[in-house]
């Protein structure tokens, strides 16, 4: 552990702020000084060790904090100033807190005297941050500092990981104290159970080994229990087939002939059949959200579910599962694994191979084939040319979509993306925070024409700090998945959808950011392998068809048995 | 009104006695679209530990689901959802009433009597009374008395041990 105070060593509030972060192991804080965090500026001078990320807006320092904790699983972490700078901070928390994001937010607050009195850049964040947040903390004084980061970071990470702030007046940055590293006080290590019980195994065991049709469905808990491997163990030993939300994939390999896909409103085809028919699923770290689950009461209609989830709250909430278990979904694999009588499957998983050669015929070489230039050729393109090795950082909308089904995800934890909140402009920021927490990675950020525009300002920052990141702009002059939704649902009245974009190109190199237009399927190739093998930032604008619809479909608020598979389905 | 008081469910929680606490509470009832019929909040019998009792009425998986929420709040120490039977609770109501006639006051007293309460501060013209009960008895004082002149009426929530 890094450290450059001594025990009892008596300094500023602000340099305790940069001691405890050091001794975290914090290596990049993204964010942006004003008047009431400066003192904690002029203190991170002394603490080179600590790499800072001017970004350009605060919301931009809060998704790339998000991306820098998806990939290292540590608490990202972010400085802004009081009032404006703290309430920009509220889209990034409130997507995180959905998404189970560990985050640690150091903001700026007016004087502790003037509290309250509508001070300039006064807001009230505990307040404001209090619904999107696991918890958070005004610190109004020096001594109290190290206390509460400190318990900051125990909370983002304990159980079910999220985003905690810390809200620290400029007299208690400015004022001295001795610096202690403190103990978490007991009423913060609240119990969390992280195993089943040896009777919750002996059941869990004997409904598995008993099954006929049974199916996983594993998210976002599965990566971050920190490891798919137990996951892939215990699918292979009884051939259970194994789908994973969105937030879970690349959970276990895609080329996997166990992995049937993504569940969902836009799932495949397999993935939403599978519930229909399956007599057990194994639903794990993951919360049968209502775009996984459609209509609740035409869901799984014959199967028992067995949920394990480590929070709690999550276990009964939305559907009520034969057996709960509360834990870490890779301990209780582990210990399930020796019960698991080993079995092969074919029938069910033929009806798998069934299922996939339909979605294949009515959707996916369709969209391969199109003679126009389609997103889930690019994305295709893409899986092909970096062998489903790359980090990919997806936006929200249709983008996302194609990220999710046509790259064949080949690396443990290569996907991130905005999911419970579903942010537009998430990817950017987020891309360059998982490449600043991890260089080796190759990211790619899959976005909108919509979307970048929503926090296009990083791209000064990706610029600025000169990252090796590639940025798949995928450009069809529209908002496209409301269009989609006006298309089939609204009588194609497109209202507010059309957007007359900037010239991407003229852009980008006025950030300073190489680029190249690519609107076939030839040129699109190549513009990856260029990009690929330019050092720097590289924005590739795809000129996609602007009409394209991402099938498969459940209408909202429709049961997974109403799943549209193509336009030609629709009545 | 009755009917009312019959499906209430109780949380009994003990928390950390900081400041924002109780609305952390409270915040956490409105976000789960919870409606608090009562609450009652005050020291308990463990230094530094506020209890607070609250009411809801019965809302199925939704009041099942609150304690596993309400235990996700740091400062929260322990949640116990109890179903009234397994209580003794009183509630406590005030009422200042003004008397203009002798024959008034002794009506008043007679109702008093009949329902165990207390006059607890008396002058020439104004009686308050104390009244302790479920929350029938409460509810059936205030009926008996609601056709005096009342000033003011003020009832607390719940105070609740375990049988």
């Amino acid at each position: 552990m890094k450290s450059r105070l001594k025990t009892g060593q008596k300094v500023q509030g602000a340099e305790i702020v940069c001691e405890s972060l050091l001794r975290h192991g914090v290596s990049v804080i993204f964010g942006y000084p004003g008047g009431a965090n400066i003192p904690i500026y002029d203190a991170l001078y002394k603490y080179p060790e600590l790499k800072h990320v001017l970004v350009r807006h605060e919301q931009g320092a809060a998704h790339a904090a998000e991306g820098y904790a998806w990939a290292t699983g540590r608490p990202g972490v972010c400085f802004t100033t009081s009032g404006p700078g703290a309430t920009n901070l509220v889209t990034g928390l409130a997507d995180a807190m959905l998404d189970s994001i560990p985050m640690v937010c150091l903001t700026g607050q007016v004087p502790s005297k003037m509290l309250g009195t509508d001070a300039f850049q006064e807001a009230d964040v505990l307040g404001v941050t209090l619904p999107v947040t696991k918890h958070n903390y005004l610190v109004t004084g020096a001594g109290d500092i190290a206390p509460s980061i400190y318990e900051a970071f125990h909370l983002a990470t304990a159980g079910r990981p999220g985003p905690v702030v810390v809200d620290i007046t400029k007299d208690a940055q400015a004022n001295y104290a001795e610096f202690a590293e403190p103990e978490i006080m007991p009423e913060f290590n609240k119990k969390i159970k992280t195993d089943a019980t040896a009777d919750e195994l002996d059941s869990l065991a004997l409904l598995l080994n008993n099954a006929e049709k049974p199916l996983i469905i594993a998210g976002h808990g599965v990566l971050l229990s920190g490891d798919g491997k137990s996951l892939l163990k215990v699918a292979e030993s009884q051939d259970i087939p194994v789908t994973l939300t969105q937030l879970g994939l690349s959970a276990i390999p895609h080329d996997h002939p166990l992995f049937m896909g993504m569940p969902g409103m836009h799932g495949a085809v397999s993935a939403n059949r599978a519930p229909l028919e399956a007599d057990v699923i194994l639903a794990l770290g993951m919360r049968f959200h209502d775009r996984v689950t459609g209509k609740v009461s035409a869901y799984a209609p014959q199967a028992k579910i067995i949920h394990i989830d480590i929070d709690p709250s999550e276990l009964g909430k939305n559907v009520v599962p034969e057996i709960a278990i509360v834990g870490d979904v890779k301990t209780i694999l582990n210990r399930l694994l020796p019960k698991l009588k080993k079995r092969k499957n074919p029938l069910w998983l033929d009806r798998f191979k069934l299922w996939k050669k339909e979605e294949e015929e009515k959707v996916i070489n369709p969209e391969l084939n199109a003679d126009i230039l389609k997103s889930a050729a690019v994305i295709n393109l893409l899986s092909k040319e970096t062998r489903g090795l790359a980090t990919i950082v997806a936006d929200v909308g249709q983008n996302q979509m194609y990220a999710a089904k046509y790259y064949c995800y080949r690396k443990y934890n290569s996907h991130f993306t905005s999911g419970g909140l579903g942010t537009m402009g998430f990817a950017l920021p987020a891309g360059m925070g998982a490449k600043m927490a991890d260089p080796d990675r190759e990211v790619w950020i899959v976005i909108g024409d919509g979307g970048i525009q929503m926090t296009l300002s990083e791209l000064a920052t990706i610029a600025q700090e000169k990252l090796d990141i590639k940025i798949a702009l995928l450009n069809n002059n529209y908002l496209g998945m409301v269009r989609q939704w006006q298309e089939l649902f609204y009588k194609g009245n497109y209202s507010q959808v059309r957007l007359k974009n900037p010239d991407f190109q003229k852009l980008s190199e006025g950030f300073g950011i190489k680029s190249e237009k690519a609107d076939n399927l030839n040129s699109a190739g190549q513009a990856i392998k260029n990009a690929r093998d330019f050092k720097g930032p590289y924005l590739i604008e795809f000129v996609v068809a602007a009409d394209e619809n991402v099938f498969p479909m459940l209408p909202a608020g429709a049961g997974i048995d109403e799943m549209i598979i193509s336009k030609a389905d629709m009545k | 009104m009755n009917n009312m008081h019959k499906n209430l469910q109780n949380f009994i929680i003990w928390a950390q006695n900081k400041p924002g606490v109780l609305f952390r509470i409270l915040w956490l009832f409105r976000r789960k679209q919870l409606n608090i019929e009562s609450v009652t909040a005050g020291h308990s019998e463990i230094p530094d530990i506020t209890r607070i009792t609250i009411t809801v009425s019965n809302n199925g998986n939704k009041v099942k689901n609150m304690v596993h929420q309400l235990n996700k709040l740091v400062n929260v120490v322990k949640v116990e959802h109890l179903d009234t039977a397994m209580l003794v609770y009183r509630e406590m109501a005030l009422i200042k009433i003004a008397l203009s006639e002798k024959e008034e006051k002794s009506q008043v007293l007679r109702i008093i009597e009949h329902f165990r309460g207390r006059v607890i501060n008396m002058t020439n013209s104004v009686m308050v009374i104390e009244a302790t009960g479920d929350e029938n008895k409460i509810d059936a004082f205030y009926e008996n008395i609601k056709n005096f002149n009342i000033v003011e009426f003020v009832r607390t929530g719940r105070a609740a041990l375990l049988k």
